[in-house]
């Protein structure tokens, strides 16, 4: 007998030949808007809490209620986190894309799903699970209309038996999601899970090989979205206002940031906010709120995706002209308009690299990781008033919505540095100053604050029509030592960016470079590289841009480097084309990946492998 | 033996300053341009009330009207930004040091076209600033082009007319939240001043149209924003005098003439009935007031709306008192334990 068939009216003798630990992918089907997101997030953390190395994707529809919802969770003994494309465990709930879904699956895996869609019909080489839903969720919720919300969780229970999830941690999951203040929702939702679990463990004979063992690689760490980091970071890195405009996949950034400064930053002593939070009427004006800030001396930043960063394009070419602090998160996501706003993508590199009218550069963080999401925010607010100039963190829907298992973060040690402010006490020793003056040899000249009480202090602000003296001007000679100046700024700042990590395999002739949340399909690539096809590559991860010249020297080492874009048009690739020697342009190579979905290491592999002949 | 010279004392200001301390730079600016009449106007009232310079930051977006700051208060900072988003740059600033006054200098252009939804919002926040749209019905430094402010009918020098209605920026700072809302004239010293230093000592955002006649592209006959027009079309409202909050208010006004309004500094605003049915803290009675004068083709001046109540937008944010731009480490930086208690929640 050829199927592979679980049905609980006639159990199939047949037991896994052999076990999966640890090691493998769950994909629940949902519908949007259908309370799955507390069942994907409990499921989750219940493996988390069992030690095991996790990963929570999800890919959702810009829509409220009604389109379908994927949300996939990875398991890895070996700490991998990316994206693994294949499904191993389907969890399948939406009538609409069930077929497909069990259409795509590869032979062998198992498939949980509602009774009625009668998916056991279509393939033979799956194991499948049918759990009448329905009939399930009535009497462990008597309240109709809560069914709806209250039905997901009973896959949970479903899953936890299958796998060999432990219960207690989905309570503790549970209680944990609804906090103390929902104890009565927490209780009807561990009813579910409990009438899932109970229901196949009377009702199943296991038949897959997947299940999870208890390890110990989670312990101290925390779960936690990029957004929610980049909003601590901010909070702990001094941000004192914030102006923003709502726009996936950055609002929850700023709605992070609102929950968090209301219980850590309002002044004791005085009850009063130690910070402002505006939602601006446009992406325009939360940009130009956030430079008028800076100028003042605030702390300011603004969140934002692509279509939000067009938006701001002129002010921040303004703010790079004249010179003010600002940081910019970027959540970078596809394209423009109605498109795909709620899938992933890294398509703003090359466009904020040189944002703006005339000639304009300017700098970028890469963080890959929540850890990175916090101390890269800290660094940017530091290397935005160090330098005078607007500050790009790069993150994106992947780092940013998704929950990341991550290393608590680090307490900032150094104290904050505020750049070049003089004082009145400042001006009154120096007798005045030039705004724009190159006094120090790093192309940052002095500022004062509007509201210094000096009559040497004053200066007015401009855009590139200005001599060191910020006195309105459209002499040649001026212009140009204006723009020189400006150029021998942004060198300096290659020698003060966050310098690349790299890794260097021994004997490789081949080398990967990657920036942000490319880095877990890389870092798998290359194992799978080494595994599989014995090819030994180097990788090194940017930071940031400015690239520092560790890699050129790196690309140097290699016969041949795979630069990594999440976009169609090799982005970062195309950044190093406009800078680097044609010997060392000649070296590289572009895997691209720009499907909406996280980058997953199979992807790149083909690629290189493709590539290399091999 | 000649006798010493003595020279007379320099006149100063409460505060020690002389009038030459709230002068800028020399004007690019066309002579007889009205706009440069209001920037004699504001060195003027800043001097008389003994404003701080040092206190005072300026905002402007694009335009003629936008280049005027770099021609006042020059010991203050000033930030020309970029067209008709002067607003945010102003609402940033302010945010971060709420001890500043901002003045916002914008021209009907910056106003009512490109930054009309910026202008909508500021007014929306009541933002404690002073909001000067220096108003010529035209585009001057590109040359001549109607702005969103010209009435229909009139022209351009060349004789095209306009077939568009024209936004009134004050009608829109009343609908919507601005709390001292005044149309003036370039050519009415007294009236501008009186507004100009009213808006002083106001709590909130104080929208003032100053008709600012271009004499370069838009004093000609076919237009509604000349020299000429304004003097045959203006229909002035009251008379008005400010008493500052350091002077005696030692004169009795006799009731029912003369509306009392102490501003949030101690200051009054002494408001001398011209037309009796007038209140200008009647909000939609100034709006009916607009309707009216522009039926009869006249331009209503005078102070439309006080408001010295409504809670500015610092205060609906709960804002430090202190500047938050400059607050210490220990203020802004949430302590080891903070981090500590975040992370366990996490795990």
């Amino acid at each position: 007998m050829s199927t592979l068939e679980v049905s609980p009216v006639e159990p199939l003798s047949g037991r896994p030949d052999h076990s999966v630990i640890n090691d493998f992918s769950i994909q629940v089907a949902t519908v949007n808007g259908s309370g799955s997101q507390t069942a994907n997030t409990v499921l989750m953390r219940s493996i988390f809490q069992m030690g095991i190395p996790v990963s929570g994707k999800n890919m959702f529809p810009s829509n409220i209620a009604g389109l379908p919802t994927w949300f996939t969770i990875r398991a890895s003994k070996h700490g991998y986190i990316g994206r693994r494309k294949e499904i191993d465990f389907l969890v399948a709930m939406n009538p609409e894309t069930a077929r497909e879904d069990v259409m795509k699956l590869d032979s062998g895996a198992a498939v949980v799903y509602d009774e009625p869609l009668k998916l056991k019909e279509l393939r033979s080489d799956l194991h499948f699970y049918p759990v009448p839903f329905d009939k399930l969720v009535a009497p462990v919720c008597p309240e109709a209309k809560l069914r709806k919300l209250v039905r997901n969780m009973i896959y949970d229970g479903i899953v936890a038996w299958l796998l060999s999830i432990e219960m207690e941690e989905v309570h503790k999951a549970l209680v944990k999601q609804f906090g103390k203040r929902k104890a009565k929702a927490a209780d009807l939702n561990w009813g579910a899970a409990r009438a899932g679990f109970d229901y196949a463990a009377k009702t199943f004979t296991k038949t897959d090989p997947y299940r999870v063992e208890r390890m110990n690689e989670t312990a101290g760490k925390v779960i936690i979205d990029g957004n929610a980091a980049c909003a601590l970071g901010s909070m702990f890195a001094g941000v004192t206002v914030v102006t923003w405009y709502p726009i996936t996949p950055s609002s929850s950034l700023v709605e992070s940031l609102i929950a968090y400064m209301k219980r850590f930053r309002i002044d004791p002593e005085s009850g009063k906010a130690t910070y402002a939070i505006v939602q601006a009427e446009d992406e325009l004006a939360s940009i130009g709120m956030a430079l008028g800030a800076g100028w003042a001396g605030a702390r300011s930043m603004t969140a934002t995706a692509g279509p939000g960063i067009s938006l701001m394009s002129e002010f921040i070419g303004l703010g790079y002209y004249a010179e003010i602090p600002a940081v910019i998160f970027d959540v970078e996501r596809v394209g423009p308009s109605t498109g795909l706003p709620t899938r992933t993508a890294q398509g703003d590199i090359l466009k904020n690299a040189v944002l703006s009218h005339g000639d304009t550069r300017h700098p970028m963080f890469f963080p890959c990781s929540p850890e990175e999401c916090f101390t890269m925010a800290i660094d940017a607010f530091d290397f935005a008033e160090q330098f005078q100039t607007p500050v790009f963190v790069m993150t994106d829907l992947d780092l940013g919505m998704n929950n990341w298992m991550a290393d608590p973060f680090p307490y900032p040690e150094k104290p904050i540095r505020r750049g070049k402010v003089l004082t009145a006490e400042d001006l009154e020793n120096l007798g005045g100053f030039a705004r724009y003056r190159d006094v120090d040899g790093d192309g940052v000249g002095y500022r004062t604050l509007p509201g210094t009480h000096h009559p040497a202090a004053a200066y007015f602000t401009r855009g590139s029509g200005h001599n060191d003296k910020a006195q309105y001007t459209e002499r040649e000679d001026d212009y140009i030592n204006n723009m020189e100046r400006l150029s021998h700024k942004f060198e300096v700042m290659r020698k003060h960016v966050p310098e690349p990590a790299v890794n260097i395999a021994s004997g490789a002739r081949i080398g990967f470079i990657a920036a942000g949340t490319s880095d877990y399909a890389v870092r798998e690539s290359c194992d799978q590289l080494r595994a599989e096809y014995e090819i030994e590559a180097s990788y090194l991860r940017l930071k940031a841009y400015p690239f520092t010249p560790h890699v050129v020297d790196f690309i140097r080492r290699h016969d041949r480097v795979y630069v990594v874009d999440q976009n169609r048009d090799a982005q970062l690739l195309g950044l190093m084309r406009l800078e680097f020697d044609p010997e060392i342009i000649a070296k590289l190579r572009s895997v691209r990946y720009f499907g909406g979905l996280p980058l997953d290491a199979r992807t790149v592999t083909d690629e290189v492998v493709k590539q290399e002949g091999k | 033996m000649s006798t010493p010279v003595i020279p007379p004392p320099k006149k100063v200001n409460r505060i020690g300053l002389e009038v030459l301390h709230y002068k800028g730079s020399k004007t690019t600016l066309c002579a007889g341009c009205g706009h440069n009449s209001v920037s004699e106007r504001i060195i003027e009232c800043f001097y008389e009330l003994g404003v701080s310079p040092f206190d005072v930051a300026k905002f402007s977006g694009i335009g003629c009207s936008s280049k005027s700051p770099a021609y006042f208060l020059g010991l203050s900072h000033g930030f020309n930004g970029v067209h008709g988003r002067m607003p945010a740059i102003a609402t940033g600033a302010i945010l971060a040091n709420r001890t500043l006054m901002g003045v916002g200098v914008t021209g009907d252009g910056d106003t009512a076209s490109i930054g009309i939804g910026q202008f909508m919002h500021l007014v929306r926040r009541n933002m404690p600033m002073i909001y000067i749209i220096e108003n010529n019905g035209v585009y001057g430094l590109t040359k001549g082009q109607f702005s969103a402010t010209a009435d229909i009918g009139s022209t351009l020098k060349g004789g095209t007319p306009n077939d568009l209605p024209p936004f009134d920026c004050c009608a829109l700072a009343l609908k919507w939240g601005a709390t001292f809302v005044a149309r003036s004239f370039s050519g009415d010293k007294r009236q501008l001043q009186a507004v100009l230093k009213t808006a002083i000592a106001h709590n909130g955002l104080s929208v003032i149209d100053v008709i600012s006649p271009c004499v370069t592209f838009n004093d000609h006959d076919g237009s509604t924003k000349s020299y000429s027009y304004m003097k045959e079309h203006e229909s002035v409202l009251h008379e008005l005098d400010f008493v500052p909050f350091y002077e005696d208010l030692s004169v009795e006004i006799p009731e029912g003439e003369v509306m009392d309004v102490t501003m949030h500094d101690g200051s009054h605003l002494r408001i001398r009935k011209v037309d009796k049915d007038f209140d200008p803290t009647d909000r939609f009675g100034a709006l009916a007031a607009l309707e009216a004068a522009e039926a009869k083709g006249e331009v209503l001046t005078g102070v439309l709306y006080v408001n010295t109540s409504k809670p500015t937008f610092l205060e609906l944010l709960n804002l430090s008192d202190d500047p938050v731009a400059t607050l210490p480490e220990s203020k802004v930086r949430p302590s080891r334990e903070v981090l500590e208690q975040v992370m366990e929640e996490l795990r």
